[in-house]
């Protein structure tokens, strides 16, 4: 009985050919966050149809959405993304602190830091703005509840919290101690700290917690779009933080799988006029000044501080403000 | 049932059945977990001891643990009861109920947190009523204790089901017909009968509810040293690319929980022991 077990338990040797790739068809991964969805489906069928008559290939682009910073570990750790599109450069620098993916200068490789389309942050309140809400001084007043994602797991959240702290930090007479103070009392009026933006903001549509919704100007119409403008409405503050969802391709992916020329391709796609009105539409604020104008009637002039300017980039801001014994741990503790 | 100590074995193959249980386990539980603690040993003692007492961690210890414990226990007593209507009556719509039970098993726990976050939020079906009385469930630690029992109900009907149908009810009639009160026919004849079984739905109910992240995170609010799981610290960590840090928490989990379950373990054999004794 024992012989004929060993005999199942040879070993079958398992022979993986590759496939050459196919000079007519060629496919890209895209590693992208939560809210771009629908806006990559668009971009997609749109790049497609000019790599085609460019060039004659069929490009096929996948896509992969979830956390910002769950996705950077996922190419971390192996998955072949031949270019990644996320929420904050914080997590595209992981790829290069963490794997050597792609080089330090990542960020200078594209015009615009990289970042073919912002946002900015803005307020999602109830019908009437019964609390009326204005600015972020309203946020701090005892009776209002204030809904954000965790800036701990959520990257979205982070610049909820810089654009708190900015705006603290730009008024008269503001100084790091008096931000610190200001963003401590904010998020004594947070009662939910959800995971991501989107269960942030169920909590506050169909839970019904708290009065305003700190959210990517973005994520904002669309919830106008999807929910009812009947229901809510946006106030735009004073001062905001310019959002820079950034892009890149992953080196070390592309020139595996030699497929470097329609990446980068894919990614200046974004740059022109076609993909910056695809942005619009998906309510990106595009960085080209025509696009930008034909639209201005959505996004309302604000006036944008950068995280560079006042933070001294995302490396910094992560480690002062949000890694663990950072600043927004420090608010929270007793 | 004696078993064979003695050895030449009576029943052949004990050789390849153990070789196979040490190898599949190394290859499916012990490697994984290896590289847990490998990972968490580039910490130097200083780190690793600052990574697992921070007031954060220790909070959602509590909470994780404490949840855990008291959900397992909820869903011992009326996973019991449960167990104990099923086999012993029959009624219109039984199978039903039974397949209800499984339900927990089924639904992806996600769909679980958002449906209870639903319900008992302060405008949901059932939150509207608690919130006069100034109970609130969604978003604050209770809430983590609803989730963590609705997952683990299963575990104990379904352990103690099978049990409770292979005891005769001819033993309560014995018991009864020897003059046991009802109250002494359940307490020594049923109870020591089925509490091996007990326990070990309390564990596995405990085990999934520790490990459960899906759900609670929906109801749970989230607000640090309140109502933060320790499998949230752990995701909190990996988000910063603190794969040491989360591995650190992750090593204390599994340290309790292991801690726990063996304690678990041998209660349920000495309770086993001892029932075969008294039966």
């Amino acid at each position: 009985m024992i012989r004929q077990t060993r005999r199942f338990v040879l070993a079958g040797a398992l022979a993986l050919t590759a496939l050459p790739a196919s000079a007519q068809n060629v496919s890209l991964l895209n590693v992208s966050y939560d809210p771009t969805r629908e806006l990559y489906v668009e971009i997609n069928a749109a790049f497609a149809k000019e790599w085609q008559a460019k060039t004659g290939q069929n490009v096929r682009i996948r896509q992969s959405h979830g956390g910002s910073g769950r996705q950077a570990r996922a190419v971390i750790d192996g998955l072949d993304a031949d270019v990644v599109t996320l929420a904050l450069a914080y997590d595209i620098d992981a790829l290069h602190l963490n794997g050597k993916l792609i080089p330090a200068d990542w960020q200078s490789r594209l015009p615009n830091n990289a970042s073919p389309y912002t946002s900015t942050i803005v307020f999602l309140v109830r019908k009437g703005n019964p609390k009326a809400i204005r600015d972020w001084n309203d946020l701090v007043k005892p009776d209002v509840g204030v809904v954000t994602p965790n800036p701990k797991t959520s990257g979205g959240a982070r610049w909820n919290y810089l654009a708190a702290w900015a705006y603290a930090l730009k008024q008269p007479g503001g100084d790091d101690a008096k931000a610190r103070d200001f963003v401590r009392a904010l998020f004594k009026n947070v009662k939910v700290l959800d995971s991501g933006a989107r269960g942030a903001l169920t909590s506050f549509t169909e839970r019904g917690i708290g009065d305003v919704f700190l959210s990517w100007e973005n994520e904002a119409f669309l919830a106008l779009k999807e929910l009812g403008a009947d229901k809510f409405e946006i106030v735009v503050p004073s001062l905001s933080i310019l959002a820079e969802p950034p892009v890149s391709v992953v080196d070390r992916v592309v020139d595996k799988r030699g497929t470097r020329a329609v990446a980068e391709a894919y990614l200046q796609f974004l740059y022109t006029k076609e993909g910056q009105e695809i942005a619009a539409k998906h309510f990106y604020r595009p960085r080209d000044p025509e696009v930008a104008a034909k639209h201005a009637e959505t996004f309302k002039k604000v006036n944008l501080i950068t995280i560079d300017d006042v933070f001294g980039g995302w490396t910094k801001a992560q480690a002062t403000h949000f890694n663990d014994g950072g600043v927004f741990d420090q608010i929270y503790a007793k | 049932m004696a078993a064979a100590h003695a050895s030449p074995r009576v029943l052949p193959g004990f050789g390849l059945t153990l070789g196979f249980t040490i190898g599949y386990l190394s290859l499916i539980v012990l490697i994984p977990l290896a590289a847990v603690f490998l990972k968490t040993a580039t910490l130097s003692a200083e780190q690793f001891w600052a990574q697992i007492s921070a007031p954060r961690a220790v909070a959602s210890y509590r909470l994780t643990f404490g949840a855990s414990l008291l959900a397992a226990g909820i869903n011992a007593v009326f996973g019991l009861v449960l167990a104990w209507a099923l086999v012993r009556y029959s009624f219109p719509g039984k199978k039903l109920v039974d397949a209800l039970v499984d339900l927990p098993f089924a639904l992806p726990t996600a769909v679980a947190g958002i449906s209870l976050a639903a319900i008992y939020a302060k405008n949901g079906w059932l939150g509207q009523y608690l919130e006069p009385f100034g109970i609130q469930v969604a978003f604050t630690p209770l809430g983590v204790l609803v989730a963590l029992v609705f997952i683990g109900l299963p575990f104990v009907v379904r352990t103690v089901q099978p049990v409770l149908e292979d005891l005769d009810t001819e033993y309560e009639e014995a018991a009864a017909s020897l003059g046991a009160s009802r109250w002494q026919t359940v307490t020594r004849v049923v109870l020591p009968a089925v509490f091996p079984a007990l326990v070990t739905g309390f564990a596995l109910a405990f085990a999934r509810a520790v490990g459960e992240y899906g759900s609670v995170i929906f109801i749970a609010g989230n607000l640090p040293l309140v109502s933060e799981i320790t499998p949230l610290i752990i995701i909190t960590k990996l988000e910063q690319y603190d794969y040491a840090g989360a591995t650190a928490i992750a090593s204390v989990m599994l340290v309790v929980s292991f801690a726990l379950l063996l304690v678990i373990n041998l209660l349920q054999a000495w309770a086993a022991k001892a029932g075969r004794r008294e039966g």
